[in-house]
C-alpha cells in the first residue's frame, strides 16, 4: 500500500480550482447557501425544470443527488447538465455503490466537459434502502479515494493509472460529513482525513441536534480544519412531528433530540410545518455567527417550493454575484 | 392411580428428551406414523440441564420440514411434564389422538401398504 | 470455512421430479462442520424427500454417502463403480462439489442441495457468520485483524461512513460496524493515526473482478 500525498493537491493561493459560482462566493468571504434537487423517477423532464425555478436565485449551487436513498431517478450528470442550460449552477453528486472507476473517471470528464464545475463526492446509501434491493454494489473505491480520484485529476492532469488526461476537469470538489454517525470522537478525524483527501468544501448531514455541532465544531476549529476546507452546514426544514420522529428513528446516523419533536408537537394545529422553518431560521441565524462555518446547505427534501421563502426569511437576499 | 390413554399410542422410553432426534421423528413419519410428539420434562427440570429444550428445537425443525412439504406440522408435537403427572400424561395422549383423528390418516403411506 | 445453508425442499423437490432413483451425496469437509451437509444432514434430507415423494404417491429410492471431500479428485474417485447406479445425484457439499463431480462424471446429472454463502465461522452454537472476502490481498493486519473488505457494507477502506449507528451498520441492527470496531480498538490503542491517510485504491485483479483464480505450487505439482 502507497501513501498518497494530499500536499501535492494544494494549487497556488488566488488561482480557482474551477471558477465555479461557489467557489468563488466562497472564496470572496460571503456566507455560502446552496440547495438540493432531486431528479424525477423518469425522465420527466418539465417536473425537474420546475423544482429548477424554486431554487434558481435563491442559493449560490445546487446540489443534484445521484440516485439517493438507492432509489432509481434520471441520472445525476443529465439532470446537472439541464440545470446549467436553466442557468443554475449544480454540484454534481456521484456516489461510489453503482459505478466502477472506470464509469467514475468517464463520468467526470463527461460532466466537466458538459460544463459542470461542482461535484460531490459520496459512498452512496446501501442498496438495501432503495426500490433495487437485488442489485449488485460496486464500491471499487469509496468516498475518500473518490475525491483523491477527482482532485488528482484536476490538479496532477492525471488519471488513477498515471496516464496523462488530454483536457484535464477543473471541478471544485466536496464531500459529505456527518457528526452525528457513530463513532462521534471519530468524525473529526474523518472529516480531516477527507479534507487531506483533497475535499475543497463539505457538506454536513441535515443538523437537529444543535449541542452536539457546536461540540464538533469546536474539535473542528481546534484542528484548524475550517482554514483548510469550506463547511456548509446541512439544514433540512421538518415538516411535522411525524417526520421528525420518523427522521429520528428510522435513519440511520440521523440525531433528532426529544425536545424538537415535542417542539413540533406543541406548535398549535396546521403550524408544525411554519414551527419546523422557525427552526431552521434559527439554525441558519446561529450558523452565521458560528466560528467555522462558512455556508448553508439547506435540503429541502420534495419542499423545493418553500426554498424562496426561507431564504428570504433567512436574510440570505440576495444573493451575493462574484 | 390406573389411567387409561389410546392404545394406538406406542410409548418408546429415552433417558432424556436430549436422546430424541430429527431422524427419530421424521423416520416415525416416513414409516406411516399418523403422528408423533415427544413428552419431556418440564422446562427448567432437565435432569441433564437442557436436553428438553434442545429437543423442542428440534421438534420446530421437524415441523418446519413437514410445512414446506405439505404436511399439517401438528402431526408433531412436543410437550413438557413431570413423571408425576401421570393424570396430565393420559390427558395429552388423548388430547394429541383427537387431534390426529381429526387430521386423518398420515398423506405418507408406501405404495405396498396403501 | 465454507459456509452453507440448505436449500428449500420446494427446490430440491422440483430439482429431482422427474427422478425415481437418486443418490444424496454428503462431504465430510467444510460443510460436515457448518451442519449443512454432513452424515447427519444427509439423512435428514434423503428421509424428508421420502416423505414428500411418498405423500404425492411416487415413491423415490434414495440412497446416501457421504464422502471425505467432494474438492479432492481422489475422493471423488471412490465413487467411480456407483456413481452410475443412479438417475441423478444431488450433493451436499460447497458449491466445488457438484462441479468437481459433474467434471469427473461427465455422463451423470449433479444438483445442488445447498447455497453456498461465505467464508466464515460459527460464532456461537448455530450461528455462522462472514469474515472473508476472499479478495486474494489481505490486509487485516492494517485494521487489527479485523476485514473491512469482507465486513463492511460498502467494503469501505475509509469508514466508518454516515450511517454508523452504536455500533450497528446502517443494514441491519444484527450487522456490526465493522469500521466501529477498527476505530473503537485503535482509539483504545493510541494508534489513531494508522487510520489518518489516504490509502492508495485496492488493486481487485487478484479478487474474482481478476477472472477465474488459479493457484499453482511448483513444489507440489507433477
Amino acid at each position: 500500500m502507497s501513501e498518497i500525498n494530499s500536499e501535492n493537491n494544494v494549487k497556488p493561493e488566488g488561482d480557482f480550482k474551477s471558477g465555479s459560482n461557489l467557489e468563488k462566493v466562497l472564496r470572496a468571504g460571503h456566507f455560502a447557501f446552496t440547495g438540493e434537487c432531486g431528479p424525477p423517477k423518469g425522465a420527466n423532464v418539465h417536473h425537474l425544470v420546475e423544482k429548477f425555478h424554486h431554487l434558481k436565485g435563491n442559493v449560490d449551487a445546487v446540489n443534484i443527488t445521484d440516485n439517493q436513498t438507492a432509489v432509481v431517478r434520471m441520472s445525476s450528470l443529465a439532470a446537472s447538465h439541464l440545470m446549467i442550460d436553466h442557468g443554475l449552477e449544480p454540484n454534481f453528486q456521484m456516489v461510489c455503490r453503482d459505478r466502477n472507476r472506470l464509469a467514475i473517471t468517464s463520468d467526470i470528464l463527461g460532466a466537466y466537459a458538459l460544463g459542470i464545475r461542482n461535484m460531490l463526492c459520496l459512498s452512496g446509501d446501501h442498496q438495501s434502502f432503495g426500490n433495487h434491493p437485488e442489485a449488485k454494489n460496486v464500491h471499487d473505491i469509496d468516498s475518500m479515494q473518490l475525491i483523491n480520484l477527482v482532485t488528482t485529476m484536476r490538479d496532477k492532469e492525471e488519471f488513477l493509472n498515471g496516464e496523462k488526461i488530454d483536457v484535464a476537469p477543473k471541478l471544485f470538489v466536496g464531500a459529505a460529513c456527518n457528526p452525528f454517525a457513530d463513532p462521534f470522537e471519530y468524525r473529526v478525524y474523518r472529516l480531516a482525513n477527507k479534507i487531506a483527501a483533497g475535499a475543497d468544501f463539505i457538506q454536513t448531514q441535515c443538523i437537529y441536534n444543535m449541542d452536539k455541532f457546536r461540540t464538533f465544531m469546536k474539535q473542528v476549529v481546534d484542528m484548524g480544519l475550517h482554514e483548510k476546507c469550506y463547511i456548509l452546514a446541512g439544514v433540512t426544514p421538518m415538516k411535522s412531528a411525524r417526520m421528525a420522529s420518523f427522521m429520528g428513528k428510522m435513519v440511520p446516523g440521523m440525531d433528532v433530540p426529544e425536545s424538537l419533536i415535542n417542539r413540533l408537537k406543541g406548535a398549535e394545529k396546521g403550524k408544525q410545518a411554519e414551527e419546523g422553518i422557525k427552526f431552521a431560521l434559527e439554525q441558519i441565524e446561529e450558523f452565521k455567527e458560528m466560528k467555522g462555518v462558512a455556508g448553508v446547505h439547506l435540503m429541502a427534501i420534495e419542499w423545493e417550493q418553500m426554498v424562496p421563502e426561507i431564504a428570504e426569511r433567512a436574510g440570505m437576499l440576495p444573493r451575493p454575484v462574484v | 392411580m390406573r389411567l387409561s390413554y389410546p392404545s394406538n399410542i406406542k410409548v418408546i422410553q429415552v433417558p432424556c428428551t436430549g436422546r430424541v432426534d430429527i431422524l427419530h421423528l421424521l423416520n416415525a413419519i416416513e414409516n406411516g406414523a399418523d403422528g408423533v410428539y415427544v413428552a419431556g420434562c418440564l422446562e427448567g427440570e432437565c435432569h441433564y440441564l437442557t436436553g428438553n429444550i434442545k429437543t423442542r428445537k428440534k421438534v420446530n425443525y421437524v415441523k418446519k420440514i413437514l410445512q414446506e412439504i405439505g404436511i399439517e406440522p401438528e402431526r408433531v408435537e412436543m410437550f413438557s411434564l413431570s413423571s408425576a403427572m401421570g393424570l396430565k400424561f393420559a390427558e395429552i395422549a388423548r388430547e394429541m389422538n383427537e387431534k390426529i383423528k381429526t387430521l386423518g390418516p398420515t398423506p405418507v403411506r408406501k405404495k405396498e401398504a396403501a | 470455512m465454507i459456509v452453507a445453508d440448505r436449500k428449500s425442499l420446494e427446490e430440491i423437490l422440483s430439482m429431482i421430479k422427474d427422478y425415481k432413483n437418486i443418490m444424496v451425496l454428503g462431504c465430510k469437509g467444510c460443510v460436515t462442520v457448518c451442519n449443512v451437509g454432513g452424515e447427519k444432514e444427509v439423512s435428514i434430507l434423503a428421509s424428508a424427500l421420502r416423505i414428500a415423494r411418498q405423500k404425492e404417491g411416487r415413491e423415490i429410492n434414495i440412497d446416501t454417502k457421504v464422502i471425505e471431500r467432494q474438492c479432492d479428485n481422489e475422493y471423488v474417485a471412490q465413487l467411480k463403480e456407483t456413481v452410475g447406479n443412479y438417475e441423478a445425484v444431488v450433493s451436499m457439499a460447497c458449491g466445488v462439489g457438484p462441479q468437481f463431480l459433474s467434471e469427473a462424471y461427465r455422463e451423470q446429472k449433479f444438483y445442488p442441495a445447498v447455497n453456498t454463502t461465505f467464508f466464515g465461522g460459527a460464532v456461537t452454537h448455530g450461528i455462522w457468520e462472514e469474515r472473508c472476502a476472499g479478495c486474494g490481498t489481505c490486509i487485516i493486519h492494517d485494521f487489527d485483524g479485523l476485514c473491512p473488505v469482507a465486513r463492511c457494507a460498502k467494503s469501505l477502506l475509509h469508514g466508518p461512513c454516515g450511517g454508523s449507528s452504536k455500533g450497528k451498520c446502517e443494514i441491519s441492527k444484527e450487522t456490526i460496524c465493522i469500521w466501529d470496531s477498527i476505530v473503537s480498538k485503535k482509539m483504545e490503542q493510541g494508534r489513531l493515526n494508522d487510520l489518518l491517510k489516504v490509502r492508495a485504491v485496492k488493486d481487485w485483479r487478484t479478487a474474482r473482478d481478476g477472472g477465474p483464480r488459479r493457484s499453482i505450487r511448483e513444489e507440489l505439482t507433477q
